[in-house]
């Protein structure tokens, strides 16, 4: 190391409160987002914030329960239709594809995560609802919606306005998230070990399936969890297409609201402090939700990371 | 049916099931573009540059408001986050190397950078719309500029953690101070790497929506002034498809059209260089 001279003391200075930014970002959002809905946290309190179903501007009366609900609805149904995929993707990438076409699918997959997901949502409200309402829920309907134990989830009209469409906007959106880290998780398989399987006998398939998914299963894990904390902040790409209906919905079929489909029809309406400010807890609620999820992944992915380099 | 077969079997479906997968995943990429660009370029006039808005139902209105405004708000997000980035970077690559507090934040950046854009919306809402008392450019250049800090950081620690270390001892042992050795030698043996993950985080920011709805908010005029809210073509696309009138969604497409072209082209040109940079 050389020794210090002025100039270098205020170059690591000032690099150094460059880097604390992240830290002043993190703690600034959690105080002004907890400052400014404090009215709100004193009249509604935690419990009974996050529990009621009650989301009335009219009567001031404002719970987190439907739109947390919404939330967790079209995000798990999202996960359900993209990990298998996801995993899919990625098993083929590294394992089926012929080398010249693993760079451009992979590729090709990754430009799916460049794009902006306004467009996601108007190409959903355009061109996926009507094809949804036209096609796809009416078939659904005449078939498994007949089941006796499965009607209840595809009752009511057909609009394309539906937690369905939004789920599976959102599926699309986060399957190139989970596969590429799923493919990445895979290649950090050793080659040594897959080649002794293949030694003794092994298909193409029993590689996968017991060598290269047992190594990489924690980083695909992580990268399921990754996927999800994504998913929960999501905002454009459902706000086209779930309407935003405060209720607790159990059909596919029917208009639900998330936390952020709240805040980005409601914010700037807000007409009442109470309103501003419960809409401030509820992106509070999101920050705080999505920050755990995205803070366990990140550790499943370090100890995935971990295991290797041992 | 034999063991042999059985596996042999199973390993067919497997792996057929697998392609499968990635075609799917392809399909929704060819329909998403391949939609994108029927509506947007029918939809493409000279008049969506050159002309501002007019009321719906006359002809001839166009977007160069939004336009200018996302110019303005991207140029001014990346003229306050990649500094901030790019100097954070350097402390922990350099001077915090291998600290825990390196670390520590690294995996932090690597969170936020996932946080929901509406919540840094609603959090520069609160911070410099509301005290202020209206809707401004510079709230949204602020809020894209959060989500752009992390992304260089990050990606400038990476690209400085590769430039060998001995590069820096040559310097050192000519009597180099760390702060020209930094200056002179890592950055620029860093320099296409750090430029790329810019590019990308140009493009990271170009198409958000949700930050810049309640902070910039929205103008149907031609504006430079960045005190004052200005339009933007993520915002403007939103108002439009949402909108009742067939002209707005012909515009709304037409701008979608462009804009998911410049950020395909950027991430494209950034993968290209990482490509060309680091091939071993």
């Amino acid at each position: 190391m050389p020794k210090k001279n002025p100039l270098d003391l205020t170059f690591s200075l000032v690099t150094g409160v460059a880097s604390f930014s992240i830290i002043v970002i993190i703690i600034g959002i959690f105080w002004v987002l907890v400052r400014e809905s404090s009215p709100a946290i004193n009249k509604f309190g935690i419990m009974r914030f996050l529990t009621s179903t009650e989301w009335d501007p009219v009567k001031e009366a404002f719970g987190a329960a439907t739109s947390i609900y919404g939330t967790f609805v079209t995000t798990t149904l999202a996960l359900v239709i993209a990990v298998p995929a996801a995993i899919g993707i990625a098993i083929f990438v590294t394992e089926v594809a012929p080398n010249f076409l693993k760079g451009p699918i992979g590729m090709a997959i990754e430009l799916l995560a460049a794009i902006p997901s306004i467009i996601y949502g108007m190409w959903g409200l355009f061109t996926l609802a009507p094809l949804m309402s036209r096609y796809i829920e009416p078939a659904l309907q005449g078939t498994v919606g007949r089941l006796p134990m499965l009607a209840f989830l595809f009752r009511g009209t057909p609009l394309g306005i539906d937690i369905l469409t939004a789920s599976i906007i959102l599926s699309i959106m986060i399957i190139p998230f989970t596969a590429s880290i799923a493919r990445d998780s895979f290649n950090l398989t050793p080659p040594m070990v897959k080649e002794s399987a293949y030694a003794v006998g092994a298909t193409q398939w029993e590689v996968v399936k017991n060598v290269v998914l047992p190594y990489s299963k924690l980083g695909v894990f992580g990268g399921v969890v990754l996927s999800l904390g994504r998913a929960l902040g999501e905002t454009m790409a459902v706000a086209f297409v779930l309407g935003n209906n405060h209720r607790i919905a159990t059909s596919l079929f029917d208009a639900a609201a998330t936390i952020t489909v709240t805040l980005a029809n409601e914010f700037t309406e807000a007409d009442k402090d109470i309103y501003l400010s419960s809409l401030f807890y509820l992106a509070l609620v999101l920050f705080v939700l999505s920050f755990i999820t995205l803070a366990l992944a990140k550790l499943f992915l370090i100890r995935a990371e971990r295991k290797f380099s041992r | 049916m034999n063991r042999e077969k059985k596996r042999k079997m199973e390993g067919v479906i497997a792996l057929a099931l697998s392609t499968l997968a990635a075609a799917v995943g392809l399909f929704w990429l060819v329909f998403i573009l391949g939609d994108v660009l029927v509506h947007g370029i029918g939809a493409l006039h000279p008049n969506l540059f050159l002309n501002d808005p007019v009321p719906a139902g006359i002809e001839g209105g166009g977007l160069r408001n939004a336009f200018v405004g996302q110019l303005l708000i991207t140029a001014y997000a990346t003229l306050i986050g990649v500094p901030i980035g790019v100097l954070g970077g350097t402390f922990l690559a350099e001077y915090a190397r291998r600290t825990r507090f390196a670390r520590v934040i690294s995996v932090l950046a690597d969170i936020i950078v996932s946080v929901p854009s509406i919540v840094i919306g609603t959090f520069i809402y609160a911070l410099l719309v509301r005290p202020i008392g209206h809707f401004s450019g510079w709230a949204g250049a602020v809020a894209l500029s959060l989500i752009m800090v992390p992304v260089v950081l990050r990606t400038t620690e990476d690209m400085l953690s590769m430039v060998p270390w001995t590069l820096r001892e040559a310097a050192f042992a000519l009597g180099a101070p760390y702060y020209k050795v930094i200056i002179q030698v890592v950055y620029r043996g860093a320099a296409t790497g750090i430029l790329t993950g810019v590019l990308l985080s140009i493009a990271r920011v170009a198409g958000e929506t949700a930050p810049l709805m309640f902070t910039s908010f929205n103008n149907n005029f031609f504006s430079w002034d960045m005190n004052g809210p200005v339009a933007s073509l993520t915002v403007t696309i939103f108002q439009y498809a949402m909108g009742p009138y067939e002209s707005w969604h012909a515009q709304a497409w037409a701008a979608s059209f462009v804009i998911t072209l410049f950020i395909l082209m950027l991430t494209i040109l950034g993968r290209l260089i990482l490509k060309w940079r680091f091939k071993r």
